[in-house]
Order: structure tokens, then sequence, then C-alpha cells
């Protein structure tokens, strides 16, 4: 089992992801740089967060169109997992990968802190087995997920709403939403960070939650 | 040479936060009369052959988002 972390310039949550992956989750984990052109050998893509190419023109559209997203898109639609998380999401929505897309935080400020998910979708690999609120934390200056209300009805009906905010909603995200799934269930972005809670030192392990969902693949595999 | 400038600007159905600060900036400033600001892209490109499909094509490949944003372009020079 080995997942492909992909570095663009500027990801900063790159570090994070391959130490998480490794030494909590348990599993193989390698940087690819957004130049390359294959993800042979890879079993799973983890988008780390961070400000890919600055934040150029929107968050994740530079980085969406990068080489190595060609090969991302091919594997997500082989069904192998794919998790963007906070940058990651923003540059699935932008790859067209999910639906919709994040604006920026309705009270205009970057937050940082930890907030509580409730995993509406309980049966993909990454949401399956999530049956309490869980801590994660999240950090993001445009984290307000917006989609047109087709796609909003689509999205609940079909059951791929990955998680919601508990309590306050901190970025004025649509309905509540901190996370959504492909079709198929094996794309998740999410705007929290799954990798900086990974132990209780940290405050939290409840990333593992999430995380852990790359194990299983690991076990069929 | 052409010089082609691309406007995109967020869909009137969403909130622009950032547009909304601007407003609350120029009444302060004793401007009482904004009732609304909203903030948008100016992209200039130059051409070395103009083509409208091509400009249409690179709008919606790049430079806006159909999901968050429209756009219209016109040839300056």
């Amino acid at each position: 089992m080995k997942v492909a972390v992909i570095r663009f310039p500027g990801s900063n949550c790159d570090q994070d992801a391959l130490f998480a992956l490794r030494e909590d989750v348990g599993v193989g984990a390698e940087y690819v740089w957004h130049e390359e052109r294959s993800l042979a050998g890879f079993d799973a893509v983890f988008l780390p967060g961070g400000f890919s190419y600055g934040d150029y023109l929107r968050c994740g559209a530079m980085a969406s169109r990068a080489p190595i997203m060609e090969e991302v898109r091919a594997f997500a639609e082989h069904g192998k997992p794919v998790i963007g998380a906070c940058n990651g999401f923003q540059i699935l929505c932008e790859a067209g990968l999910l639906p919709g897309a994040l604006l920026l935080n309705e009270h205009e400020k970057f937050v940082c802190k930890y907030v509580s998910l409730e995993a509406v979708n309980r049966t993909s690999l990454w949401t399956r087995g999530v049956d309490r609120p869980i801590q994660i934390p999240i950090a993001h200056g445009e984290g307000r997920y917006v989609c047109d209300e087709e796609t909003l009805a689509e999205l609940k009906a079909k059951d791929r709403i990955a998680f919601r905010y508990l309590g306050e909603n901190p970025n004025g995200s649509v309905d509540g939403i901190a996370g959504i799934l492909n079709e198929r269930g094996n794309v998740l972005g999410l705007m929290p960070h799954p990798e900086r809670a990974t132990k209780s030192l940290l405050g939290s392990a409840d990333g593992l939650f999430v995380l852990n969902g790359l194990t299983r693949i690991a076990v069929q595999a | 040479m052409t010089t082609v400038r691309v406007y995109v600007t967020l869909k009137p159905a969403l909130l622009d936060s950032a547009g909304r600060t601007v407003a609350g900036a120029l009444q302060k400033l004793g401007f009482a009369e904004v009732q609304e600001t909203r903030i948008g892209k100016l992209i200039e490109l130059k051409v070395s052959d103009y083509s409208e499909e091509k400009v249409k094509a690179m709008c919606d490949q790049l430079l806006a988002n159909p999901v968050i944003e429209n756009y219209r372009f016109e040839v300056v020079a």
C-alpha cells in the first residue's frame, strides 16, 4: 500500500501528510512532484493543503491543470482512493472531479481552529465507521463551499455529503458542508485537515477515522 | 498584436464577502450612497492572432470558473 502525496509549488501540508500516513496510519507514502506524469506503483493519492501556485487566479485553478492531474483524473476514474484536504479540496473542485467551488469565507477572515464534524455519509471508504462527532482542525481563508441548488439536491439524494460542520458554520458553506464525495465515493474533498489530527499529542487523533480508510484498501489489496 | 480584455465577475447570486467589506469601507469614508460593491478581475491578453473562439476557449478552460463566475471580453486594440 503506497500513497502518492502530490507536491505543487506552494503546497505546505505535504510533510504533515507524509508523516501522518507513514507514522500514524502505517502505510507507505512518497512525494510525487506535480510535473510527473505517472502514478505507477501507487494505490492512493493525497492532495495536500497549502497555497499551490500562490492561489493565483483562483484557489487550486493552476494546480488543477498541472501535468500530474491528468493521471490523478484517470486514477479517480478507475475507482482508486483520492483525498484532497483544504487546498487539495479546492484543486479537486477546480479539476471537475468534485462539483461546486470554494469561495472566500463569509466573514472574510482566515479561520484556524478545531471544528466538530458529523459524517453524513456512513458507507464510503472514508466515512465508514465515523459513528460519533469527530474533532479535526480547519485552517483556511477560502472554505465557503458553494454549488447550485440542483447539485446540492443531487449531493443529498446520492448520499455524497461526507461531512458537515456541527454547531457553528465556520465559513458560511452551503448546508454546513465540510466535505463531499464523488459519485462513486472513492474521491473525498474536505476543508478540515485530517493529517493534522493523528495523535492525541496533537490535540486529537480523530483524523485517523478518515485516513484509516486507506488501511482498509490495503487489507483488501 | 491584439489586446483583449477579459472581465471575470462572480455570479450575481453568490455573496462577494470581500466586496461587502470594501462597500463598508467606502461608506465609512463618507460615500453613503454606496449600496453594494462587487469585485471582479480584469485579465488583459496580448495575442499574436486574435480569434474570438480561442479567447472563449481560454476563458472556459482556465480564466473563469463557470460554477461561480461569468465572463465577457472585448478587443481594445
